[in-house]
């Protein structure tokens, strides 16, 4: 269980984290998510008593993070995958954690294994690729068997089979009763893994929800029609009270109308129709309209208004996600949006 | 959410055991062994302090054979100048490499009480520059005796050249980890400290006859010639009106605190 309070980081002038008010429960997934340079990485930092908060209190289990005797007991945090010196081995990057704590050495042996590192063990770290850091990082968070975890962006630059094993890991923990933090930039990642969800711009909450109702409150259907006598099919569906809007290459979009009604209704007034289809916005789209006022890093590419609309397939409807988790398309539709954080790593 | 779980859903198997700073010292020790560089800079320590203190009694005693007004231990005076830099390099390092790597994250996450840290971190290298240093002057010593074939020089004589540079040494070397913990940076903290321990005798040597005043000063205090004052004999560079070696140690003893105190500020006011 952790307990954020007002929290607030200022810099200077500007305000990175904006009085967050939240709490993490155990025995779910809480998906931290935000556009890049949102405060998550800075809200995590503040948890962990890393970086003093301008103002606010961050509570684990009711206590405070500084109050903690053995923190990696009750806490274990994946902050960046190469946290780690270089130089020294898998398992002396572990052994040394073990030891601050007290942990006992054996405990270094089992989290490698539980990685997958134990044939690398006594390998410099400064070798790994991102995927091997990445599993060292979490075996350090799994160091003290804590029961609560926090990972920053855990999934960056892994291949599918990383990504999927990091989603089943968190899974498996949450489902032992552990509370599980994990942040993300990307809404379809968060679809997949998530619960509950936490949604931050530019520092401040925008959304504190399930992500059943995330789902059910986002994602918009709407019916896309095309026609070649387009002026004329407008008439008639304004006549027949629907609201209609122009969508981009002489399409019609209508919100919420079902697509036999529209279909007739061309029928009766003898209008030819070359497109007549159901449409879900995905929910990256969603997050993105949430998110749109609060983006800090537009990239002003394809002169694509923020929360525009995607390429066809580009986004991932909430139908279909669960079962494309091995899409290689891997947060596609957020970079063709255009609108791609231009740093790498955020405050 | 499953409403089942109580607020502390899981409860860790591992038994919990209160840590303290005993296992902050023994995680620093094996940070400080497990890491190339320890070696590098401490190997580069043993070979200048005994290879100094060899080949420069054994040139002397070639070029003028006969007995030597200096004492013989003086001669170990420059490799322990020179065996300075590896002191200062591996201390600078002990924080600077953690906040470099990010590593400093995951330490203060695992312990964070920052006070526990710098205590750690402050023990492991003061012992470890100490014993070290130690054994080298001793060592470095009995050969200067025996090249020199001068006849055994009093404990007077030994104590402060064996023990009380060790002692200067370790201090140095913990003056450079909390220079270290303020600067963050690896090459700035390495010369920062470069600076301190060099640039008073540079200065002086350059400066203009009315400033004979701080020039004096500046040759009195300046690294170098605290270290040569704890062999006795030896003129220095000031014409020994420095302070004798015991003085010096409680001057560096007073620089460290502040430092000291400076690091843990440092340490627990910025963010990391």
């Amino acid at each position: 269980m952790i307990e954020v309070e007002g929290l607030t980081k200022r810099y200077g002038r500007k305000l990175a984290v904006d009085h967050l008010s939240f709490q993490v429960r155990p025995g779910v997934v809480t998906g931290f998510l935000g556009p890049n340079g949102a405060g998550k990485s800075t809200t995590m930092r503040m948890m962990l008593d890393l970086d003093n908060p301008t103002s606010g209190s961050v509570r684990i289990n009711g206590q405070g993070y500084h109050d903690l005797p053995d923190p990696l007991k009750h806490i274990g945090a994946l902050l960046e995958a190469k946290a780690m010196h270089g130089g020294r081995t898998a398992y002396n990057n572990l052994l040394c954690l073990a030891q601050s704590n007290r942990i006992p050495r054996r405990r270094v042996d089992e989290v490698l294994d539980m990685v997958g590192l134990t044939a690398v063990a006594k390998k410099k770290s400064k070798g790994f690729s991102l995927g091997m850091g990445q599993r060292l990082g979490i075996a350090s968070a799994l160091l003290g068997n804590p029961e609560i975890l926090m990972f920053d962006e855990p999934v960056n630059g892994l291949d599918p089979e990383g990504i999927h094993w990091i989603r089943n890991l968190m899974k498996a923990l949450a489902a032992e009763g552990r509370t599980i933090f994990v942040s993300s930039h990307l809404m379809s990642e968060m679809a997949l893994t998530a619960d509950h969800l936490i949604v931050i711009g530019q520092g401040r909450l925008l959304a504190n929800t399930s992500m059943a109702d995330f789902i059910h409150q986002n994602s918009r259907s709407y019916a896309r029609l095309r026609s070649p006598q387009p002026e004329q099919l407008r008439d008639v569906l304004r006549d027949a009270g629907y609201a209609v809007t122009e969508a981009g290459g002489g399409a019609l979009e209508i919100d919420g109308a079902e697509t036999e009604r529209l279909g007739e209704l061309a029928a009766e007034h003898r209008i030819v129709l070359h497109e007549l289809s159901a449409q879900r916005a995905s929910l990256e789209e969603a997050f993105m309209q949430m998110t749109a006022e609060s983006v800090e890093y537009h990239a002003h590419t394809g002169g694509e208004e923020p929360g525009g609309q995607l390429p066809p397939g580009g986004g991932w409807g909430p139908e279909q996600a669960p079962q494309q988790a091995q899409q290689p398309a891997w947060g596609q539709g957020w970079n063709q949006g255009g609108r791609d954080g231009r740093r790498d790593k955020e405050i | 959410m499953n409403p089942d779980t109580d607020v502390r859903g899981y409860v860790s198997p591992i038994e919990v055991r209160r840590a303290h700073l005993g296992d902050a010292i023994l995680a620093e020790w094996t940070k400080m062994r497990s890491v190339r560089s320890t070696m590098w800079t401490l190997g580069a320590l043993v070979v200048v302090v005994l290879g100094v203190g060899t080949v420069i009694p054994w040139a002397v005693r070639t070029d003028a054979p006969g007995p030597q007004g200096d004492p013989p231990l003086a001669y170990g005076f420059f490799g322990v100048l020179l065996g300075t830099v590896c002191v200062i390099t591996l201390g600078a390092l002990s924080f600077s490499s953690e906040f470099g790597t990010g590593l400093i994250r995951t330490t203060l996450t695992a312990c964070p009480s920052r006070a526990r840290v710098l205590a750690a971190k402050t023990a492991v290298y003061f012992c470890l520059v100490f014993a070290l240093t130690l054994v080298l002057t001793v060592i470095a010593g009995i050969f200067e005796v025996v090249i020199i074939n001068s006849p055994n020089p009093g404990p007077t004589v030994w104590a402060p050249a064996t023990v009380g540079v060790s002692v200067y040494m370790a201090l140095l070397g913990v003056l450079s980890l909390a220079v270290g913990a303020m600067v963050r940076h690896a090459a700035g903290a390495v010369t920062a400290m470069l600076g301190i321990v060099l640039l008073p005798l540079v200065v002086a040597m350059f400066l203009p006859r009315p400033l004979s005043g701080v020039r004096s000063v500046l040759l009195n205090y300046s690294i170098p010639s605290q270290l040569v004052s704890f062999y006795g004999a030896f003129g220095g560079f000031a014409n020994g009106s420095q302070p004798s070696g015991w003085v010096s140690l409680w001057i560096l003893l007073g620089v460290v605190a502040l430092a000291m105190a400076g690091a843990y500020v440092a340490l627990d006011r910025r963010d990391v």
